[in-house]
């Protein structure tokens, strides 16, 4: 199975040679991972530098994606911005299906009442829509990065469990886990060396797609202006206010960080795309 | 099969109850209230003994168990209450906002159906190549736009290439349908456009497994049309999964628009779902709340029995 | 002769340019000349940023229901829409004032009637005062403070109505001009005090049609109008429209004509650009402002030099320069709304902390107090804002790259309006963008916000200053306008330079941008006054 280290180069080149638009996805991916590592060293200016010398400035030479209303560099803002969008989507993906999968996998193996409450706690967070939900716990728990962070977690983990839920359901009726508790295996080897490999595959998938929803989530968020504060560089704050006042005169404030959100939830859904396609063909239900 | 359904119902209740409960203790634990957020006016005085007296009158300086008790009782009544901001009944204020959300949710999805079913069809017949790759990736863009630019993008380009707007303010169908379409049509091509996204996905994947089976191939082995084939197997069985999915994010349409009614101003229920928030208007989030729990509950259900309906093997678990 | 050679002459010219100037510095600049005739007919559309909370004007504060309920309405006195801030009579028909300035007497028009056809006698004024400055238990009234001066209030017969003050008072008058005292019915008040809440019938030029939540707002011309030939308009339609983005694009299109609070100078850009000769745009300075505020109970800020310190890093000049390309921030001013009767002249202002124009010096000198004062290069706090964009945000955003080069690190925090204004009354913040809105310019209003924190609890600062408060009753009660003066330098000095409590960071301006074919509305330095539409007139 690919989780063995030393299959992964290989296992690497067959997948883009097979799956061209996942591989595309998987090099943005990258990108924004080394663009977000590398901005303190490649970015031009310092993106809170404010320079009213320099407000609305297109495109060129100076700054190659121009400037915004405080004369702040565009493309630097852009680079770390992907260290917002990596940071905040990371974690709150991360966290969300981790938990998620974990409730899932508890949920299927002890079943029973355990199982019966837990669903009912996923299917009562599920049946708020997303960014309601959000909106509600980031209220709930003030400004900062940390509460977008757990806003936009809690709407994921249910639907990570339920996926999970499903995979490990079919674990479960497996005769290797009933030998396994007939040898005295506890309950916590099991569920760890036995139950959580084998559903690794819906787990990586659904952590891809989150990642995709938890860029658009935090940029929806602080569009409204519930999510990050200024003057924190994050793709969607720079949409809020002077880039859609400005858009006619100055179209690149609201051009390229619309441009990198989209490319960016672009690229993980692609990748998570061809991934599923590589390691399930069968889950299709999302 | 009328067990099933009657359990399902039934088990509707505590899910509800679950969702009303939690975003009852939610809202409670919000810091600040109505009362400060009607304040915080212009800079101007906010006397403590006014602020006092207006919480005494909302029922807001109640112990919480019976604010609840008396909350699920009007409930019970379909009576939801008053909204703490206005003071009208929230049915009311609901309802003006219903017919113009329920109809962009319709349209959405109308436009989601229409562009997902011919593209993922055309999508699997004629996988990997790059009419395959086209579709998907035009599809996934429309996942991946956030809707607000997308939105902000097609009033600008309206402003500046056509010098027009859409109207800003809403007129029935039933009084006016071409004013009423020219406001409702663009949102709600922004709006399909993205939720066609995963069924064209679906459908594609779905007539992919379909064309696989042993049937088709033995449909097309005596010589039959491949078209009739197609229409009349494939996506017969295909459509399943799709109205699946289609259905159950119809629920959220209805209350998860926010950012889309936001920058065309359109008065449905999601602005007033953030609003309410904003304001504190605990009775009016509460009930909008149940409302949308409610609406995806059911379609649920609604599904679900499709399902059991169509798929004997599910029937008899 | 010849000019030169008459200097009398070069004099008088010189003079009376000069008093041109200074009459266009004060007033707002831009109309368009009324020279035609106007014009009745025609239904208003005009677009407003929020729902009104509830239809009472006596307890609320925001524009938000003024907009389209002030047409409904009239009050007592009013500004001349013309000539602010001169008062004149809009119920009332003329006043006079005792000579010890203890009572105030008011005789009302006659023939004028409620939209139920019922007359407006001084009993109705009677009880409205009585619900504005004694309101009864359960009834919320904003501004009571503001007439803590006026002991009882008289209706001696139908036309006449007598306010009894406790003391004289150099505010009363402009205080019963405010446009949020609606002249509401003593039948109705007495049936239920809170009837105006949810409810409209007044005497104003419109008749209130229909109220859409969260979509419009429609009022009729009212026949019965005790001004002749008025209103012009036949009616009026407010459409709500939260989001700025498509409030613009409304205009931009002619789906609404016109928006009273004000746009940023990129909104007029746009609207102009668009529309072409068929706008017309009105600007006016605003009796708005935002300031900073520091919490004197929390270190280091109870220490007098930091206060000053992070006021004199802050390089207004520049901030008038580039803000107010961006927002509605422009003009540096001090406690006074500049370009009003109490401004500080601009050479006068540069000697307070933080208004000169050298900002190395002073950012030398900023770092300088620090270091005295045990602040550490690189010391953190945070800085709470409301999460509204413009103007708070961009001036938050300002403010703090301003302090990041006298080497402070802060962190911006905006929040919602109700824990906004919570943690402030409550004192849980560290520094915080504070704002005020007036409806005039009135020192006895507007400096409630720097007295003692006992007498005032919108003094967030939490500062207790008995020199302050002293100098401010005596203005209060000065009638002498230029020893009035003299005393609000004083206060001025000592909030702003001295002690740096909270300090302005710039005033706001008001823009209005609308289509030429409404007429008869002149901008004011606040989107309250002159509200009711009753002048505004359609051209072809």
């Amino acid at each position: 199975m690919i989780y063995r280290l030393q299959r992964w180069p290989s296992a690497s080149l067959r997948f883009a040679r097979s799956r061209p638009l996942g591989a595309g996805g998987a090099i943005i991916i990258l990108s924004m991972f080394f663009a977000a590592l590398l901005a303190d060293a490649t970015a031009p200016y310092d993106p809170l530098r404010n320079d009213y010398t320099a407000m609305f400035q297109p495109p060129g030479v100076a700054h190659w994606f121009g400037t915004d209303a405080f004369g702040r560099d565009v493309f630097s803002r852009i680079l770390y911005g992907s260290r917002t969008a990596l940071w905040v989507g990371f974690s709150a993906s991360f966290f969300g299906a981790t938990l998620g999968a974990f409730l899932g996998v508890a949920s299927a193996y002890f079943g029973g009442k355990l199982d019966l409450l837990i669903q009912r706690l996923m299917d009562i967070i599920l049946s708020f829509p997303l960014i309601v939900l959000a909106l509600v716990v980031v209220v709930v728990l003030g400004a900062g990065t940390l509460n977008v962070i757990l806003a936009i977690m809690v709407p994921m983990i249910p639907r990570c469990a339920l996926v999970v839920r499903s995979s490990a359901l079919s674990l479960r009726q497996m005769p290797f886990v009933d030998a396994a508790r007939a040898l005295g295996f506890s309950h916590r080897r099991i569920i760890f060396r036995h139950m959580l490999p084998n559903v690794l595959a819906p787990y990586l998938i659904m952590l891809t797609a989150f990642l995709g929803q938890a860029i658009l989530l935090e940029a929806s968020l602080s569009f409204l202006g519930f999510g990050v504060a200024e003057p924190t560089p994050a793709w969607g704050l720079m949409l809020r206010g002077a880039a859609v006042e400005f858009a006619e005169r100055a179209p690149w404030m609201a051009i390229f960080p619309g441009l990198a959100i989209s490319l960016s939830v672009f690229a993980f859904n692609l990748f998570g795309d061809s991934l599923r396609d590589a390691l399930d063909p069968k889950l299709r239900l999302l | 099969m009328r067990q099933y359904i009657l359990k399902r119902l039934l088990l509707m209740i505590p899910t509800l109850l679950g969702v009303a409960v939690l975003v009852f203790l939610m809202l409670r634990v919000v810091p600040g209230d109505i009362v400060e957020m009607k304040y915080a006016g212009t800079g101007a005085f906010a006397p403590k003994e006014a602020i006092e007296r207006e919480r005494a009158q909302l029922g807001l300086d109640r112990p919480l168990w019976q604010q609840f008790l008396d909350w699920m009782w009007g409930i019970v009544r379909f009576d939801f209450g008053n909204s703490m901001w206005t003071g009208r009944s929230i049915s009311y204020e609901i309802w003006i906002r219903l017919e113009l959300s329920l109809e962009l949710a319709l349209l959405a999805t109308l436009v989601a159906i229409l562009l997902s079913i011919p593209l993922g069809t055309l999508a699997a017949l004629k996988q990997d190549t790059w009419v395959d790759y086209f579709v998907r990736i035009f599809s996934i863009a429309g996942l991946a736009v956030p809707s607000f630019w997308l939105g902000i993008l097609i009033i600008l380009g309206f402003l500046i290439f056509f010098k027009w707007l859409p109207p800003l303010t809403f007129t029935s169908f039933w009084v006016d349908p071409k004013a009423n379409l020219m406001q409702i049509i663009w949102p709600a091509l922004a709006v399909g456009y993205r939720y066609s996204a995963v069924a064209t996905r679906m459908t594609r994947s779905a007539v992919l497994e379909v064309l696989r089976e042993d049937y088709i191939r033995t449909a097309r082995a005596k010589g039959l049309w491949e078209r009739v084939v197609l229409i009349r197997h494939a996506l017969k069985n295909a459509l399943l999964p799709v109205i699946t999915v289609i259905g159950l994010e119809f629920a959220f349409l209805i209350g998860g628009l926010v950012v889309t009614e936001q920058v065309f101003n359109l008065n449905g229920i999601g602005m007033l779902f953030v609003e309410s928030i904003t304001r504190r208007d605990y009775t009016m989030t509460q009930a909008l709340v149940l409302l949308v729990s409610f609406a995806f509950i059911f379609t649920n259900f609604i599904v679900d029995l499709l399902y059991a309906w169509l798929d004997p093997r599910i029937r008899y678990q | 002769m010849r000019v030169a050679e008459r200097p009398r002459l070069k004099i008088f010219i010189a003079a009376t340019v000069l008093g041109w100037l200074t009459l266009g510095a004060s007033s707002p600049v831009g109309i368009a000349a009324e020279k035609d005739k106007p014009r009745s007919g025609g239904e208003l559309v005009f677009a407003v940023a929020e729902a009104p909370p509830s239809f009472d004007g006596h307890r609320e504060t925001t524009f938000a229901m003024l907009h389209p309920v002030a047409p409904h309405y009239s009050t007592l006195l009013r500004f001349d829409p013309q000539g602010y801030p001169k008062i004149v009579g809009d119920v009332a028909r003329s006043w006079t004032v005792s000579k010890d300035g203890l009572t105030y007497t008011f005789k009302l028009r006659k023939g004028v009637q409620f939209h139920d056809g019922s007359p407006l006698t001084a009993k109705d004024v009677k009880a409205t005062y009585d619900k504005i400055i004694f309101p009864p238990e359960g009834v919320a009234s904003a501004r009571k403070a503001s007439y803590a001066v006026v002991e009882k209030v008289e209706a001696t017969d139908d036309e006449t109505v007598i306010f009894r003050l406790r003391r004289p008072s150099a505010s009363l008058l402009a205080n019963l001009a405010s446009p949020w005292n609606f002249i509401y019915s003593a039948e109705k008040l007495g049936q239920d005090p809170r009837w105006y809440e949810k409810n409209v019938m007044g005497s104003g030029p419109f008749l209130f049609i229909e109220y859409v939540p969260g979509a419009r707002w429609v009022g009729k011309k009212n026949p019965n109008y005790y001004v002749k030939g008025r209103p012009y308009l036949d009616g009026y339609t407010a459409i709500f429209i939260k989001d700025t983005a498509p409030r613009v694009a409304a205009i931009r299109s002619g789906q609404a004509l016109i928006e009273f609070r004000g746009f940023n100078p990129a909104a007029r850009d746009d609207i102009t650009r668009t529309l072409g000769d068929k706008a017309n745009v009105q600007e006016s300075p605003w009796t708005c402002n935002l300031t900073v505020i520091l919490n004197g109970d929390k270190k280091p800020f109870d220490d007098a030099r930091v206060r000053r310190a992070l006021s004199l890093g802050i390089d207004r000049w520049e901030a008038s320069k580039a803000l107010s390309q961006i927002s509605l921030m422009k003009y540096v001013g001090g406690l006074f709304r500049p370009g009003s009767q109490f401004a500080t002249p601009e050479a006068e202002l540069m000697k307070l902390a933080g208004f000169g124009k050298n900002i190395e010096a002073a950012r030398k000198e900023a770092r300088r107090l620090l270091k005295e004062a045990g602040v550490p290069d690189g010391f953190s706090f945070t800085l709470k804002n409301r999460n509204v964009k413009e103007p708070y945000e961009v001036t938050g955003v300002f403010v703090i790259d301003q302090w990041r080069q006298i080497g402070l690190n802060v962190t911006h925090m905006p929040q919602e309006g109700g824990p906004y204004f919570n943690d402030f009354r409550q004192g849980n913040y560290e520094a915080g963008i504070d704002f005020a809105c007036d409806f005039m310019d009135e020192p006895d209003l507007q400096l409630l916000k720097f007295v003692s924190l006992e007498r005032s609890p919108i003094n967030y600062t939490r500062s207790r200053d008995s020199v302050l408060d002293d100098l401010y009753d005596k203005q209060s009660r000065t009638t002498n306008p230029k020893e009035r003066l003299k005393l609000l330098r004083q206060f001025e000095k000592r909030v702003l330079d001295e002690q740096a409590y909270q300090f302005h960071v710039l005033w706001w301006q008001r823009i209005i941008p609308h289509h030429a074919k409404v007429k008869g509305w002149k901008i004011t330095p606040n989107h309250y006054v002159n509200q009711d539409l009753r002048d505004v007139w359609l051209a072809e």
